[in-house]
């Protein structure tokens, strides 16, 4: 009998404590299957971020550093100086990336560091208990923003894939979904496009995902599945924003 | 030691020499007066060694740079003026609690906030109290001169491997900025074998974590008390002091780094002219050399502080004379360096009445 669905074999048994409907689940199995897929468990060192995807390090069996809230880019990049031969990946969410580690995110492109970028945007801090994060939408409520999000006050929702997509030392940037199963599939194919780019050593991979939060969107789980279609996707256009080809230098 | 030579160097640049002495070969830094000697020295030599210099765009990104390259194992370093220093508590912090090793250089400037760029010894309490959240501590090296910037920065690289935490070199505008006579030396101690714990990639073994969050039910406190064991370990094994008590005593000045070597000359001329006056330097500002300092005052000699500052490290002689001598202060906050015969001048002063010299 030949198995068609296994777990990837760079995940530890341990059960996720992702809230039900939460994509972060999705998401690990789509990093642990590039991982399985590249054969780069054993040379791979994560870091790890803060917030509701800072225990990726009980699901991996790979070694991880723990990094400060907003600072994994910068750990990486300390990380894959020192080891060059190293396969190194960091996994942030939109609170991490997109506000307290803005300055580490955009100087790590620009310096064209050899790492992949995992950023899982929800639009809202997560683990805090969902106030406002950059990616809030406009009039979408949350504990900080409870009347919604509104230009005037808090300004618009930051579009980090573009933004990195300027700078010449990203070698693949995109923006893809984990709604549906088709979606999901371009998801799939995008986090193993910037793994490549890293192998490839062709700067920076990054891949914004854009994920679930039921529990602070005060949604039920398929409800947040069609917010994404619905609200999100609209905003945050999914589609490959920059890929450096074969013979393209950095 | 083998293969020294002796040059005339800056004190920065003897320490940058140090550390790739010590077998550092990856540096992450931001500029800032008055010690950028120390990066632009590294970031002609390192790429030229096999290493890598890289400019980060803060003093946060570097000290967290520094996080990445000490959790693997490598030796690296990270080097910083007062401000810049506040900006890398964060890291600091989440080295110790991560128990990862990497040496972090203070070269002195004078503060609060943007202050100036004069030698001070401001940040004593920073350096000696963790300065960054949570319950922990940083071992802290004070050269006193170029040579010791050599010196005790390869001895910063041993104790950060053996003892697998951030060590500081708390230097000063004075001791980074002047040039001395400098014997350059090649360590001959191996660098310890980092295989039992640091991330080389999970080959042929289950994943490891570098990691400070404990969540479960006693586990931080229990990985707090693991710490607080090593400081006690450090504390008993890594105190280092340089005491001269003359038979006789009268009174013994306490100082460090570059006020020290100013209060030295002073001891000196007041020995040759027939007085009695020791002089103690702590050379580990944490640990603390407070058993020498008991010893002293055990004895019933006053001591006379001498800081570049309005009185910090006169709070840990405090502690450790517990009221068994009279302890008096001499500060020089940043404006105005001391010269030998002013700290002479003090200690006169404090001398008991009517003894003049034989």
């Amino acid at each position: 009998m030949k198995p068609v669905f296994v777990r990837p074999q760079s995940l530890t048994d341990k059960p996720f404590h992702f809230c039900p409907g939460c994509h972060h689940g999705v998401i690990h199995r789509l990093v642990a299957e590039a991982i399985d897929r590249f054969e780069v468990r054993e040379r791979t060192i994560a870091a790890a971020s803060v917030g509701c995807s800072v225990f990726l390090y009980d699901y991996f069996d790979i070694d991880v550093v723990e990094s400060p809230h907003g600072r994994a880019p910068a750990v990486a990049t300390g990380i894959k100086r020192t080891n060059p031969d190293k396969f190194v990946f960091i996994y942030q969410g939109d609170g991490d990336l997109a506000a307290i580690g803005t300055a580490e995110i955009i100087h790590a492109a620009n310096r064209g560091e050899n790492l992949t970028v995992v950023f899982v945007n929800n639009t809202v801090y997560g683990m805090t208990g969902g106030q406002m994060a950059p990616t809030t939408l406009l009039g979408q409520p949350t504990t900080t923003s409870p009347y919604g999000r509104e230009f005037g006050q808090d300004g618009y929702p930051i579009k980090m894939t573009e933004m990195l997509a300027q700078l010449e030392g990203v070698g693949f940037a995109a923006r893809v979904a984990v709604d549906t199963p088709a979606r999901l599939a371009q998801a799939r194919k995008a986090v193993f496009r910037a793994f490549e780019t890293q192998m490839e050593e062709k700067g920076m991979g990054f891949v914004e995902i854009l994920s679930s939060c039921p529990t602070n969107w005060g949604m039920k789980p398929v409800e947040a599945v069609r917010r994404i279609e619905r609200e999100m996707i609209p905003y945050f256009p999914l589609g490959v924003y920059k890929e450096r080809k074969g013979s393209d230098a950095l | 030691m083998s293969d020294s030579k002796v040059t005339f160097e800056k004190g920065n640049v003897a320490l940058a020499k140090a550390a790739v002495a010590a077998g550092c070969r990856y540096y992450f830094g931001y500029p800032i007066t008055p010690q950028s000697d120390i990066p632009e020295y590294l970031s002609g030599v390192l790429p030229r060694v096999g290493g890598q210099f890289v400019q980060a765009e803060s003093e946060v990104a570097s000290i967290n740079m520094l996080l990445g390259a000490g959790a693997t194992g490598k030796r690296a370093m990270t080097s910083s003026s007062s401000p810049g220093i506040s900006l890398k508590q964060e890291g600091i912090s989440y080295m110790a609690g991560s128990e990862v090793p990497g040496v972090i250089v203070n070269v002195q400037r004078s503060g609060p906030g943007l202050g100036g760029i004069a030698p001070s010894q401001g940040d004593y309490f920073q350096a000696t109290r963790g300065g960054g959240h949570g319950d922990y501590r940083v071992i802290v090296l004070a050269p006193a001169s170029v040579q010791e910037m050599y010196d005790l920065t390869v001895l910063a690289f041993d104790l950060a491997d053996t003892y697998r935490t951030p060590v500081m070199v708390l230097a000063d505008a004075m001791i980074g900025m002047m040039k001395e006579p400098l014997e350059e030396w090649v360590p001959q101690s191996p660098e310890p074998s980092k295989d039992d714990w640091a991330a080389t990639g999970a080959a042929g073994r289950p994943g490891r974590r570098i990691k400070s969050l404990y969540l479960g039910d006693g586990e931080l406190a229990e990985h707090n008390w693991k710490l607080a064991q090593k400081y006690e370990r450090i504390r008993r094994e890594e105190t280092r002091v340089q005491t001269e008590l003359p038979e006789g005593c009268e009174l013994a000045v306490v100082a460090f780094g570059s006020a020290a070597r100013i209060a030295k000359s002073a001891v000196d001329r007041l020995n040759d002219e027939g007085r009695r006056v020791g002089y103690v330097r702590p050379i580990t500002l944490w640990p603390f050399p407070d058993e020498a300092i008991r010893r002293v005052a055990e004895q019933g000699v006053p001591l006379l502080t001498v800081e570049l500052n309005t009185g910090q490290m006169v709070e840990d002689v405090r502690l450790a004379v517990e009221g068994r001598a009279p302890v008096h202060f001499a500060g020089y906050p940043p404006g105005y360096l001391p010269s030998p015969d002013d700290i002479y001048d003090e200690i006169v002063r404090r001398l008991p009445a009517g003894e003049e010299a034989a």
